[in-house]
């Protein structure tokens, strides 16, 4: 292949492949935004299931990653929320609040080593 | 059309803009810390005494016993148990008479605890230590008492002194009378007092120590200031209560994160 036909097909790619990344973002991203109102109102069960469902759609949105976090933190479920905060960083590095979101959560996860992640 | 209309719609508009741009959200959580012991086959619990030594401005073993019976009355799901504080103490000098009970008699390493009269230090208190693993001692009391679970241990509540440099914020004001403040290291003399605490959980079917957990808290005050030994006391015990209490029931950690849009 040569590199103008590679850079083609390459652009090719993009171009198709692009509604279908920003369709799946603009769901996760509605999924989220709900999650956010119900978890405001105190439903954090129905938030987290939101989240999850985010994170299922784009598996790339570090924010419903950061989400589902905090929601499994509030739920006592420490080893499940850690695992989404470092899922979270590793999507968007460079990200101060989640930063801040998973010192705040590894303060609290330290006191309670060795109890169980119920 | 005036200008403070313009700027009060520009900052109208401004406002609505930045409310749909917003793209995160602080919101409370409750984070829930699970006990660090499975309670859950007791339904009763017992503050059975302690063996408390230091300051005699104090009655520690008492004051303690009084103070985690309130919490735990108000802050854990167990039947708190009010009977007689043990004067474990006394006991311990009884025990070390008879060698035929378990962690009775003086092996020699450590002074018997008849020969101690009064508490001052940790070295003092370990002579005491030997009646917390009488296992047919505290089973018998936890038959008297129907099986609960005993909360027991030692108290260390010590006068102390230190002397060396504080920093301080000081006021000062500038040729303009501007004030603000710098920090000024000056040399002071402090005293204060020392809680070293040592909760020992023991299962009163068995007799056996199922956990146990130390602490120890400082607070020092100017010298010149004159605090009583018994609010210096409830000031430090209070620091240590919420870890004391997570030993046997869930605490809930108030905070806040921030969900991302």
């Amino acid at each position: 292949m040569s590199p103008r036909s590679f850079a083609l097909a390459v652009l090719l790619v993009a171009i198709v492949g692009a509604p279908a990344f920003a369709d799946a973002r603009t769901q996760a991203k509605e999924q989220v935004e709900f999650g956010i109102a119900v978890a405001q109102r105190g439903l954090w069960k129905e938030a987290m299931y939101r989240w999850e469902r985010a994170a299922e759609i784009d598996p790339g949105y570090a924010a419903a990653y950061n989400n589902l976090a905090v929601a499994y933190e509030h739920e006592g479920r420490f080893e499940k929320a850690r695992k989404a905060y470092e899922k979270a960083i590793e999507l968007d590095p460079k990200n101060s609040m989640i930063r801040q979101n998973f010192d705040l959560f590894k303060e609290i996860n330290d006191r309670t080593k060795g109890r169980d992640d119920r | 059309m005036t200008a403070q209309r313009v700027a009060t719609i520009v900052s109208g508009v401004l406002l609505v803009a930045l409310a749909g741009c917003t793209s995160f959200y602080e919101i409370a959580v409750e984070t829930p810390i699970q006990p660090k012991l499975d309670v859950s086959g007791f339904q009763r619990v017992l503050v059975a005494g302690f063996i408390a030594g230091g300051t005699e401005d104090v009655d520690t073993n008492l004051e303690t016993v009084r103070l985690l019976r309130s919490q735990l009355q108000s802050k854990s799901s167990l039947k708190v148990i009010d009977a007689d504080v043990l004067p474990l103490m006394e006991i311990a000098i009884e025990q070390s008479k008879t060698p035929t009970e378990t962690g009775g008699a003086a092996d020699g390493q450590q002074e018997a605890p008849q020969q101690i009269t009064k508490i001052k230090d940790e070295k003092d208190l370990q002579n005491f230590e030997r009646i917390f693993a009488n296992v047919n001692f505290w089973k018998r009391i936890g038959e008297e008492y129907q099986n609960p679970l005993i909360v027991t241990g030692t108290v260390l509540f010590t006068p102390h002194q230190r002397s060396g440099f504080v920093t301080r914020e000081q006021e000062v004001w500038d040729t303009f009378g501007r004030r603000r403040t710098v920090p000024t290291r000056t040399y002071t003399e402090r005293k204060g007092f020392i809680l070293r605490p040592k909760f020992i959980f023991i299962d009163g079917r068995t007799g056996t120590t199922m956990y146990s957990e130390s602490f120890r808290e400082e607070i020092l005050y100017s010298a010149q200031q004159n605090t009583p030994a018994l609010s210096s006391y409830f000031e430090l015990m209070d620091r240590l209560l919420p870890s004391f209490l997570s030993t046997l029931s869930t605490q809930k950690i108030r905070g806040t994160r921030v969900l991302l849009k």
